[in-house]
């Protein structure tokens, strides 16, 4: 998902949290387990907190990197409808952006820490932004099988036991399924088109559905984090069983519009009531994953781009407002020694 | 007047305020995930949207008024640049945060005067559409104000960066207060401003915020003009290739 990072296995295979406060801890656990919400001020273990600083800025950096690939269509979107709409998403996710930060900042961290881990590739946002957008038909895509997949995660977050997390996550989700709308619909205008709009919109599919199977993350016996972040209320589905739900929801949606999925192996299993689908190429998602994907300099260039560019903005800005308090300052001061 | 000529006034000048609206707003779209700071991504995106709204509402009337079955995306996407009616100081390339802002500011100056006034217009279409954008370019002035302030009176390096802005693109703001017979027949009929009256509002504005920002009005050198009867920079031709791409390319598809 969005913050699939999280998944990858940590290297010297340390517990995340801090053991040396059992009562602490057993307390903070209650109340996990009663479904409280845990707030800025409350007692959380380390371990919590950095999972939470770490997901939350993975988040954030996703939606902000995700403007990228759909920004890259805003100046050709072929009807002025569909511009203001899309540029309409596109600020959305940099709102989503804006309170995800807020968000990660009650725990502790500032948004500039946040940025800079991006800027320097330190930081993880999810593999998806690393693709490419092609065509127009891409934009539909992204809204529909993007925005599709992200809403399957993201329903549960806004239950998460972090207050402010699973706060700023309803009114994510909120805007989240009007995008899937917007995108499920461009995608059905062109499935209907003209044979080169359908053709455009096929091709779209064929390219980004396995990635959008990858967004939720390794299966569940590559998760390394998935246990301890169900027990503290973080996760409350494992990355294969949204999976599944995802392919469940979209294959009957693919079918409505005349798309292949582009999957052999793809059935309905009766039994079950779940759709069987082929084996992902987890090479391919650890390659996009460690910088080696399609577009990932692109993106980490672009964001760099826009922070220096717009350095000696920020600074002006800076110096302006330091002008004005001691002018203020200043003035106060003449007031109060009753002297013009 | 026949309605005739009244009518074809009246499209023209749709034509120019919707045209302006669009490359201007379609400019700021440039810029999204790409500004200085987040919070600047999220206002010239939602200035973008305004604008692109109004020229929406701009050509739609446009191609009722001219009766010819041309609606808002047959105008903006199927006429080459001399069919444009934009001024020239709106496709002028964004460059920097600093020429972008100054661009705006030097617009939003101009189309708040010009927005009160045709609020009261006697065509109830024309007054409709100016009283609903008249809030949202306010905002505009406001936020491109303070910017202009702030970079102006910043550091000096954004100082340098704000006077060759305004020293750029002065040479393009007389086309603002021109009329032709457009505009001659519409004040007429009452339904818009002579734009000379729009002059001394717009210098005030513009002068106030540029005292605050210890900048000045440059002297215009080489005044440029034409955007409003087709004669445009080279650069409105990119903007439009882009912008027309997909509808060019794909001639009599549904979007």
């Amino acid at each position: 998902m969005y913050t699939q990072g999280l998944d990858a296995k940590p290297a010297d295979n340390t517990i995340p949290f801090n053991r040396t406060d059992p009562e602490l801890e057993r307390r903070f656990q209650e109340r996990v387990d009663a479904e409280e919400k845990i707030e800025p001020r409350d007692w959380m273990p380390d371990g919590y907190r950095r999972t939470l600083v770490r997901q939350i800025s993975q988040h954030a950096h996703s939606e902000i990197v995700g403007m990228l690939p759909e920004g890259n269509w805003i100046t050709r979107a072929p009807t002025l409808r569909r511009k203001i709409a899309l540029l309409a998403k596109v600020q959305d996710e940099g709102g989503h952006g804006l309170y995800l930060y807020s968000a990660a900042e009650t725990l502790g961290v500032s948004r500039d820490e946040l940025v800079e881990q991006l800027l320097s590739g330190k930081a993880k946002y999810s593999s998806i932004f690393n693709y490419p957008t092609l065509t127009w038909a891409d934009i539909g895509t992204i809204g529909w099988l993007v925005d599709g997949a992200a809403i399957m995660n993201q329903v549960p977050l806004c239950r998460c036991s972090y207050g402010p997390y699973a706060r700023a996550m309803i009114r994510i989700c909120r805007e989240e399924s009007f995008h899937q709308r917007q995108g499920y619909e461009i995608v059905m205008t062109l499935a209907q088109g003209t044979p080169e709009q359908k053709r455009m919109a096929q091709d779209s599919l064929d390219r980004w559905w396995w990635p959008a199977l990858m967004m939720f993350g390794p299966s569940d016996d590559a998760s390394a984090h998935s246990a301890q972040n169900m027990r503290w209320k973080i996760k409350r589905f494992s990355n294969d069983e949204l999976r599944q739900k995802f392919v469940d929801a979209t294959v009957p949606q693919a079918e409505y519009l005349g798309l292949t999925i582009p999957d052999p192996d793809l059935r309905f299993n009766a039994e079950t009531g779940h759709y069987e689908f082929g084996t992902i190429d987890w090479s391919e998602f650890e390659r996009v994953l460690k910088g080696d994907g399609p577009c990932n300099r692109e993106r980490l260039e672009a964001r760099n781009k826009a922070w220096d560019d717009g350095a000696w903005v920020r600074e002006a800005a800076l110096a302006h407002a330091r002008k004005r308090e001691s002018r203020a300052a200043a003035q106060n001061q003449a007031g109060a020694r009753g002297r013009a | 007047m026949t309605d005739d000529t009244l009518r074809s006034a009246l499209v023209d000048y749709a034509l120019r305020l919707g045209d302006t609206s669009l490359v201007l707003g379609h400019r700021l779209s440039e810029w999204c995930g790409h500004a200085p700071e987040l919070e600047e991504d999220l206002a010239l995106a939602n200035m973008a949207l305004d604008l692109v709204g109004h020229a929406r509402m701009w050509l739609a009337f446009a191609g009722e008024t001219e009766g010819k079955g041309r609606d808002e995306d047959r105008l903006a996407y199927h006429r080459d640049g001399f069919d444009y009616r934009n001024h020239l100081l709106v496709e002028q390339p964004n460059r920097d945060f600093g020429h972008t802002i100054a661009r705006q500011f030097l617009h939003d100056a101009w189309s708040v005067g010009l927005y009160e006034r045709l609020a009261s217009s006697a065509n109830p279409e024309v007054a409709g559409i100016a009283a609903k954008a008249v809030k949202e370019v306010r905002y505009h002035l406001r936020h491109s104000g303070e910017w202009v302030v702030r970079l102006g009176d910043g550091t000096e390096k954004s100082r340098a960066i704000m006077a060759d802005a305004f020293d750029r693109l002065s040479r393009y703001t007389d086309e603002m207060f021109e009329a032709d017979g457009v505009e001659r027949t519409l004040t007429a009929a009452g339904i818009a401003p002579d734009p000379e009256e729009l002059r001394a509002g717009w210098e005030a504005r513009v002068d106030a915020v540029l005292a605050e920002a210890t900048l000045s009005r440059p002297a215009i050198h080489g005044r440029q003009t034409g955007g409003r009867s087709g004669r445009h920079t080279e650069h409105l031709g990119h903007l439009l290739a882009e912008m027309q791409f997909l509808q060019r390319a794909y001639p009599g598809a549904t979007w």
